[in-house]
């Protein structure tokens, strides 16, 4: 089955350690959230809302919600959807370094840092819109889009996007 | 009609087969009044490229079949804008010239030999069909009724607000642009609807092409992101969106930059921020959608859309500061002028002396959309009422559109598809509504509606149908009445864009028509005549100075190298033309030297009353020179005392030193009996004794005077400056007729 043959061989680098990817990626997608959640509760205590007083105990509900989060994941996700967070996960890491370097080192060919860049940026968007329309809840979301057509949609994206990416790299 | 031929004609319309072949049939009809109603230009005059800007781009595409598509890109112009020479292949958008060189090698590979001239006058006819087949699309995804959609077609078909921009020869980028711009919108909108990552790579890749052919295409990269902020903030995020505008953006601004005019713009000016803010602003929002779906807490839910309206404004915020910092390039000064409308004339006259950059006068609006101008509101109004996702595209574009094309006349053409749309769904309403052959009947609806929909809704259904009396028109007279009325308003309309098309928008420009007293067509064609004289009388590479205006043509049809052109990139150096044009001779010269310039081109109205000539655009010269040199060159100097500009004796001794005026008028006081020399444009008497020209000889006046071309002298074979080598020679025939005529006097020293 397509799909399957497709998830296969995006993850082929790190098939062998899959599940702890997908461990990392959980704990990288939700770091940020982290971060989202120490800056809020001084939000609220300023803004004086009716729940800035349990503030001291908001930390511990966080990290529950972040537990909770996790476990959610672990428990309802399917092994391929998985598997299309890992490899969203490396993009990810990927694009973060690329756009660091281009920090760091200065940006000077900056036809083949855009194109390096946007094609991690671009292959990632096509990965969620991908895990998006794969994903069973959504499904009465797309009436119009079966997983197969999905997948076909993504390969041919993903086709043209390479194809300006490799047309402007210089 | 009889009720036998009704019931023939419903009976006809009844089969799907057969609608689907109706509708076919019909599509092809309003292709074909769209391109006939083009061809006025054609059987006016004749197969002639239009204006200005289509002289460069037949130039250009004339090259791509010349030398193929890499030099092409590569192409560096040093015929114009001499001596610096213009980068063309990076400064252009190839997409025109391109579609008709692969239109002709296509036509050449089915041998049909097609000469690229015939191509390029009716590339914009032809792709005007397809405009229509595309509005008709887009209306189609925003309405069921299946007449509207047709509608659109027709009117976007024959609408002047587009003609204007489409005739036959006027082979400008918005020819194809238009098309192109409809298209976009139909795929986003089955993108959006959808929720498919291939119409959203197809939308991105029609995208790309439309970067490639007009720069309007801002026009989109603002609207879409417009259209999806709308939508998150009414509440209706939702993954389709996600999936449509990440992929439309991921890919179309990679599309767009592939184009070497365009290269980083996407990432670097504020005119493309709104688009990846609004992609970080998804990704995020995806993110805390899928939190959402995993947490349902209520607290952690209104916290996340705190955070998310947090990191607009943080995102916001960083925008402002990367742009004073540098990172990103504020707003153009085009883009400035948009927001007020006074802003060029101070700051950028170059842009505010296109008089289609000028706000629209507001008769404008109903001369080039008639009726649909009043039915628009209409249609938007039905749109709020469904108000879909589409809708509110419609909506949000309706507005948008609106502004714009209030502020310049030229965007006037950016308004006029969402227009058509609106006006097809206002109208195909009113006609369905009143078109319905039987009356209806209150216990009918209520029976069909229950008949009709299934078990579950029976309950929801009946209820609504209680609540709402079953609405519809029961007399004949009063659906008789509106359907005739309706129908005499489209019969109007047809008439006016008729009208409209052939009187306004179907002259070529280069070609003038005249009526003779007796009623028939006279030609002028006087510019025609005059790029000849140029391109026969001239060295190849002799430099040709003129208004910027007439620099295209000179390049197209004379094929000669000029100073500035109609690519207005570089200010300083039109600027330094309209110094050599409003300055003294003195000073011109040294100019003309410089620049090696051996002819100059004036255009000249007085004696035919040609309204648009180059003493009716000198004050903007004046003004475009004065924004870099103030000291030299003041606008204040070329009027009165009383604040007027004049051209006959009351005019102020800058205006008749000015090398403009003295070549305008040069010996024009000889076409007619002394003292009655007569500008037509300005209605003014000339002085009785012309300018004298030192520094010119004339070269060549055409037949009507339009186009009066100078020679540069070269510097005097004795070393002595022009005004006193011109003096002796005409000192010299004076001195003779004093000889004859006075008496000897003799000499006491």
């Amino acid at each position: 089955m397509a799909p399957k043959k497709n998830a296969a061989r995006d993850i082929t680098p790190s098939a062998a350690t899959t599940p702890s990817t997908a461990q990392a990626s959980v704990s990288s997608t939700s770091t940020p959230l982290a971060a989202g959640v120490a800056a809020s509760p001084a939000k609220h205590a300023s803004g004086g809302k009716a729940y800035s007083s349990t503030s001291s105990g908001g930390a511990q509900s966080w990290d529950k919600v972040i537990g909770n989060l996790v476990n959610y994941y672990m428990d309802s996700t399917p092994q391929r959807t998985k598997l299309l967070d890992a490899f969203m996960a490396f993009l990810a890491v990927v694009g973060a370094l690329q756009f660091l370097y281009c920090i760091l080192a200065g940006n000077y060919p900056f036809n083949a840092f855009l194109s390096g860049f946007s094609a991690t940026v671009g292959q990632f968007v096509l990965t969620a819109s991908l895990r998006i329309q794969t994903t069973e809840a959504n499904k009465s979301d797309f009436p119009a889009v079966s997983p197969e057509r999905a997948f076909a949609d993504y390969v041919v994206c993903s086709l043209i996007l390479h194809f300006f990416c490799v047309n402007f790299i210089n | 009609m009889s009720a036998n031929s009704l019931d023939l004609l419903s009976s006809v319309g009844s089969s799907k087969s057969t609608r689907t072949l109706l509708r076919v049939i019909i599509l092809c009809f309003i292709a074909a009044a769209a391109v006939a109603s083009r061809l006025f230009s054609v059987i006016r005059f004749e197969s002639i490229i239009h204006e200005f800007d289509p002289w460069f781009n037949f130039r250009a595409t004339k090259y791509l079949v010349a030398n193929g598509f890499y030099s092409f890109w590569d192409w560096f112009d040093d015929r114009t804008w001499h001596p610096l020479g213009r980068v063309t292949g990076g400064t252009l958008y190839p997409g025109l010239m391109v579609t008709s060189g692969v239109i002709y090698h296509a036509l050449r590979a089915l041998t049909i030999p097609v000469d690229i001239r015939n191509i390029c006058v009716l590339l914009a006819p032809a792709f005007s069909g397809l405009t229509a087949y595309a509005t008709y699309l887009l209306t189609n995804e925003m309405t069921t009724s299946s007449s509207a959609g047709l509608l659109a077609a027709a009117f976007m078909g024959i609408t002047p607000g587009y003609i204007s921009r489409s005739v036959a020869g006027s082979y400008d980028n918005e020819a194809i642009a238009i098309f192109l711009l409809v298209f976009t919108f139909f795929l986003w909108i089955k993108a959006l609807k959808q929720g498919s990552m291939l119409w959203g790579a197809l939308c991105a890749l029609f995208y790309g092409y439309m970067v490639a052919s007009w720069g309007g295409y801002a026009f989109i990269t603002c609207l879409l992101p417009l259209h999806a902020l709308v939508l998150v903030c009414m509440g209706r995020y939702s993954t389709r969106l996600y999936v449509a505008y990440t992929t439309w953006y991921a890919l179309g601004t990679l599309a767009s930059m592939q184009i070497p005019f365009v290269g980083f713009l996407p990432v670097k000016t504020s005119e493309h921020m709104p688009a990846l803010g609004i992609f970080g602003f998804l990704q995020l929002l995806a993110f805390l959608d899928y939190v959402r779906s995993a947490i349902p807490s209520r607290q952690f839910q209104t916290f996340l859309w705190i955070a998310a309206g947090g990191t607009f404004g943080i995102g916001l915020l960083g925008l402002v500061l990367a742009t004073s910092a540098g990172f990103i390039a504020p707003w153009g000064g085009r883009f400035y002028s948009l927001w007020d409308t006074g802003y060029a004339k101070i700051h950028i006259p170059i842009i505010a002396s296109v008089s289609e950059h000028q706000p629209t006068a507001w008769p404008a609006f109903f001369f080039d959309l008639n009726m649909l101008i009043w039915l628009f509101p209409a249609g938007v109004y039905l749109c709020f009422q469904q108000l879909a996702d589409e809708h509110v595209f419609i909506v949000v574009y309706a507005l948008f559109g609106s502004y714009f094309a209030g502020v310049m006349v030229r965007l006037m053409l950016t308004l006029t598809p969402v227009v058509c749309v609106a006006a097809a769904i206002a109208a195909s309403t009113l006609l369905d509504t009143y078109l319905k052959a039987e009356s209806p009947k209150a216990e009918d609806h209520q029976a069909d509606d229950t008949a009709a929909e299934g078990a579950p809704k029976k309950a929801s259904k009946g209820l609504k149908s209680t609540n709402k009396p079953a609405v519809g028109i029961y007399t004949f007279l009063s659906k008789g009445l509106v359907t005739s009325a309706m129908t005499v308003y489209l019969l109007l309309f047809v008439m006016h864009c008729t009208w409209v098309t052939s009187n306004a928008y179907s002259s070529p420009s280069v070609v003038l028509a005249s009526r003779m007293p007796d009623g028939s067509q006279h030609i002028i064609d006087d510019y025609r005549e005059a790029y000849q004289w140029l391109r026969q009388n001239t060295v190849e590479d002799a430099k040709i100075m003129a208004w910027w205006d007439y620099g295209y043509q000179i390049g197209g049809m004379a094929d000669r190298p000029t100073l500035v052109d109609n690519n207005t990139w570089n200010n300083t150096h039109i600027a330094t033309v309209g110094k050599a044009m409003s300055s003294r001779e003195e000073v011109s010269y040294p100019i003309m030297r410089q620049h090696e310039v051996d002819y100059v081109l004036v255009v000249f109205g007085g004696l035919l009353g040609y309204s648009g000539d180059d003493i009716n655009k000198f004050l903007w010269m004046v003004r475009i020179a004065e924004g870099i040199w103030p000291d030299e060159v003041k606008e204040r100097d070329f009027f009165t005392p009383r604040g007027e500009y004049r051209v006959d004796s009351e005019a102020t001794e800058t205006m008749k030193n000015s090398l403009m005026y003295k070549m305008s008028y040069y010996n024009y006081n000889a076409l007619f009996p002394p003292g009655q020399a007569q500008d037509r444009v300005r209605g003014a008497r000339l002085p009785e004794v012309g300018p004298t020209l030192n520094t010119l000889e004339e070269a060549f006046t055409s037949e009507n005077w339009i186009i009066r071309i100078y020679k540069v002298k070269d510097l005097d074979n004795l070393g002595r400056d022009h005004a006193s080598a011109a003096a002796f020679e005409r000192g010299h025939k004076k001195k003779k007729a004093t000889k004859k005529r006075g008496p000897r006097v003799l000499r006491l020293d």
